[in-house]
């Protein structure tokens, strides 16, 4: 049986990497005592998918993982015993079981959401909000993206899903599913460029909200939160 | 949430920002109000390598134990840190609290290689806390060093307020509990100190002095002031069992050196290897007990969900209850899936019987340390360990699959001779002729693969070599070169590799090593220009170090090639670890005989360490 389990983390471990947090949870799942299954050979490991590796420095209300058991109590059990084995800053948000039909976590990535923050040293020195709503608006935004080997020019426009400016703080739906996956500091680096700004490598306080699959209906392609591709039990 | 003492542009801006925000599972967190002692504990190198280290984690638990005592946990920046703190003068801090470490009562440093002296003072430095011991006033934290290190304090002794000599379960509750009521008298640090001279084990080296004669040995080491004890006998903890031990060690968050629960099966070594220092100053051995063990891995395998354990000791396959708790660990540790990961096993038809079930033999390698290439040095050093038996060995293993063997050396041991060295690259080839006579050819996976390693020796103090020169430099890259040489002559050339280690850093250890205090002037200075994270390859400048040495003048001959009489006052004579001079030079006698000495369990030796009243000793 495989469950999905969403998880925030916020506060000084947000400067744990990507590998790092997937050796803590593997550790965790343990001090735990989750029956979780776990590959043959020598060094077992535990059969795990993580949905989208966030960056160091990021925080997020909705990072997730799947997790293979070999037997099952009830996802509020699951849920309490996982948080119990936290460190501060990591908190078990849902636990749900996925349909046999699920893809992985990984594969399931479609969107994601962010809100997205200049720190105070770093707020433009001009009328920004405004301006960036034309930026956002434009027919195309084009870009230049560092690709393994060369620089690639690119239109982000298809990628912005949406967005909102709320005050000081500008949320972001945009693609994050492997063929896109843009990052909002790609977005904000080419509105401060094009007003002739530059933005500093660490100016943006960004908070994922949430990571997106679309629902498994051919039918219609909606966007929902991927712990609801699960269920409760 | 707790506040982190780096802003975040600058935790983004260096490499593995975790090494500094705490907040790790199991690390403890107080209410600074409620603690009467704050206590930080430092590994002077970087965090994987000092959160690696089980006697930091040992005594942590055991300070945090008491409600009066905060014991925190602090580690080097790397360079990059490094600069940026200097530049913003952003005082080092502990890892739980955050707070700066000037703060503290007490900063407490354990000293585990020579080559991380200016580490210290790099800690020093960057916490404010003024170099020099006689520099600090009433305001800073009381500088307590610890560990193998200390066994020589001389060339660091005047960056230590005080020295905990030994093992740290014993006294260290007595220390706070003396450092509590001088507060409270509202006494001096010079009260506190000049009352923990009297607490065993410690060593204040305010209140000593060397005279020296004219050709730079020590006449005289005395106390200067009265009631202080002329000696110091380490501190060691005698009912292992029932000392302290963490069943909730501290998960690091980023990837660490040793990423595993570590049982210590035993302190001390039975054996009396002649150039090896532990196997001399944590006599005599003691076990801990085989159902505490057990209940000690289940505990710590729950409390930290590491996915690895292992046994801790120098000489595992000398614990009398192995069978019994490796049979145990086999079991639980397969129905939990957790890997056992077994160092220092002598290769034996019981220790391969034990991997085979434990590693996968295809990737793994053998070890043997036969740490000479002949029957005859190997006699000298009292390594006990025969070619027949290696050979032996590796044949059992040749057919239990095995084809990797790694094989461990020391160039320019004591009445080394040419011939000796030969006998690595001869020893290296017979292993690997052996394989091909022990495996017939359609059954062979792969050819197989030998390393050899030497690394140089160095005398080192309370060992029955402490006498002896160290090789020049130059002598140990022409042997380096004569057993590459050798290696290259031999029919099996291309199934062995043959790996050494660097001259230079092996130089300046010797100088440490066997190190007076005059040498704290030179540390001071180097430190100055720029030197630390010598153990480090690319952050060593030795260029430095010899350009120092020339500027101060002092001789880095005195220190390392020269040969010491019998008679001369050691730097370290003040100490006694229970191992008397008379034994050592007793064993320095019979080395140069080439006669070797049975081990502890087939016949007492006469050590000294009968003084201790307990383990291996009075087994029977």
């Amino acid at each position: 049986m495989k469950i999905r389990i969403k998880f925030s983390k916020t506060g000084p471990v947000k400067f744990i990497g990507h590998l790092d947090m997937m050796r803590y949870f593997q550790k965790a799942i343990r001090r735990a005592g989750i029956d979780v299954t776990y590959s043959g050979g020598y060094s077992p490991h535990q059969v795990m998918s993580f949905a989208a590796p966030l960056g160091v420095g990021l925080e997020s209300q909705g990072e997730y993982f799947d997790l293979e058991l070999n037997s099952f109590t009830t996802c509020d059990e699951i849920k309490t015993r996982l948080n119990t084995a936290m460190a501060e800053g990591i908190q078990i948000l849902s636990v749900r079981i996925l349909p046999e039909t699920a893809g992985n976590a990984m594969a399931s990535v479609a969107a994601a959401a962010y809100e997205v923050r200049f720190r105070e040293a770093d707020l433009p020195q001009f009328d920004w909000k405004p301006k960036l709503v034309e930026f956002l608006n434009q027919q195309e935004i084009m870009v230049m993206k560092k690709t393994k080997k060369s620089m690639k020019e690119l239109d982000l426009k298809p990628f912005i899903f949406s967005f909102e400016i709320k005050e000081d703080v500008i949320l972001f739906l945009v693609d994050a599913s492997s063929a896109g996956n843009i990052k909002p500091s790609l977005i904000l680096q080419a509105f401060m460029e094009q007003n002739q700004q530059s933005l500093s490598e660490f100016a943006l306080l960004v908070t994922r909200m949430e990571t997106y699959g679309y629902r498994d209906d051919k039918e219609q392609r909606e966007l929902i939160p991927l712990e609801e591709i699960g269920y409760l039990a | 949430m707790n506040k982190l003492a780096l802003k975040e542009e600058i935790l983004l801006r260096v490499e593995k920002p975790a090494r500094y925000i705490g907040s790790e599972i199991n690390s403890v967190r107080k209410d600074r109000a409620d603690v009467a002692v704050r206590f930080a504990m430092c590994f002077p190198d970087v965090y994987e390598i000092g959160m690696s280290h089980l006697g930091i984690q040992i005594l942590y638990d055991m300070f945090n134990r008491r409600e009066d005592v905060w014991c925190e946990r602090v580690y080097s920046p790397w360079v990059d840190l490094d600069a940026i703190m200097r530049e913003e003068k952003i005082p080092l801090f502990a890892l739980e609290s955050q707070d700066p470490i000037k703060e503290f009562d007490f900063l407490g440093i354990t000293i585990q290689y020579e080559m991380c002296y200016t580490n210290i003072l790099q800690i020093l430095d960057l916490a404010q806390i003024p170099l020099l011991a006689s520099d600090r006033t009433e305001d800073d934290p009381l500088v307590i060093g610890g560990g193998p290190c200390t066994y020589n304090p001389e060339p660091i002794a005047d960056f230590f307020d005080l020295f905990y000599i030994g093992e740290g379960e014993t006294a260290y509750n007595q220390l706070l509990d003396l450092y509590l009521e001088n507060k409270r008298n509202q006494k001096s640090r010079r009260d506190f100190l000049l009352a923990a001279a009297n607490i065993p084990g410690i060593y204040v080296p305010l209140f000593y002095e060397s005279s020296y004669h004219e050709d730079g040995t020590i006449a005289q080491f005395k106390p200067t002031v009265e009631g202080v004890p002329a000696t110091i006998l380490k501190e060691i903890a005698m009912d292992l069992t029932n000392t302290c031990y963490p069943e909730k060690p501290i998960v690091p968050f980023i990837k660490v050196t040793q990423d595993r629960v570590v049982l210590e099966i035993q302190r001390g070594c039975i054996r009396g290897c002649r150039f090896c220092q532990a196997g001399q100053i944590y006599r005599p051995v003691r076990e801990r007990d085989v159902e505490k063990l057990k209940e000690y891995a289940i505990k710590m395998l729950q409390n930290t969900g590491h996915e690895e354990i292992s046994l801790s000791s120098l000489s595992s396959s000398d614990y009398s209850s192995l069978q019994e708790l490796i049979d145990f660990l086999i079991k639980e540790c397969s129905e939990k899936k957790v890997n056992i990961s077994l160092p220092s096993l002598r290769i034996d038809a019981f220790s391969l019987e034990v991997m085979s079930k434990v590693q996968d033999v295809k990737k793994s390698s053998l070890t043997f340390a036969p740490e000479a290439g002949s029957q005859r040095l190997r006699d000298v050093i009292n390594k006990g360990l025969t070619e027949e038996v290696i050979l032996q060995g590796a044949k059992e293993a040749f057919l239990g699959g095995w084809n990797r063997v790694k094989l461990y050396f020391m160039l320019g041991l004591p009445t080394e001779t040419e011939e000796d060295i030969r006998g690595i690259a001869e020893l290296s080839n017979k292993i690997a002729m052996l394989y091909y006579e022990t495996i017939p050819k359609e059954e062979r996976k792969g050819k197989i693969s030998i390393v050899a390693s030497t690394s140089f020796f160095i005398p080192k103090p309370f060992t029955p070599f402490q006498w002896s020169p160290m090789n020049t430099k130059e002598e140990f890259i022409d042997k380096a070169y004569m057993t590459r040489t050798a290696v290259m002559e031999q029919l099996n050339q291309k199934s062995i590799r043959y790996n050494w280690h660097e001259a230079d850093v092996s130089m300046l250890e010797g100088v440490l090593a066997r190190g007076d205090r005059k040498l704290s002037k030179l540390l001071l200075k180097v430190y100055e220009k720029g030197c630390m994270f010598d153990a480090w390859g690319e952050m060593f400048k030795n260029d430095t170090w010899i350009e120092t040495f020339e500027e101060l003048g002092i001789d880095m001959d005195f220190y390392t090639t020269r040969e010491r009489a019998l008679d001369e006052v050691l730097p370290w004579d003040f100490i006694d670890c229970g191992v008397t001079k008379q034994f050592l030079i007793r064993e320095w006698e019979q080395a140069k005989l080439a006669n070797v000495s049975p081990n502890c369990r087939v016949q007492c030796q006469g050590c000294g360490a009968t003084m201790f009243q307990g383990g291996v000793c009075f087994e029977n």
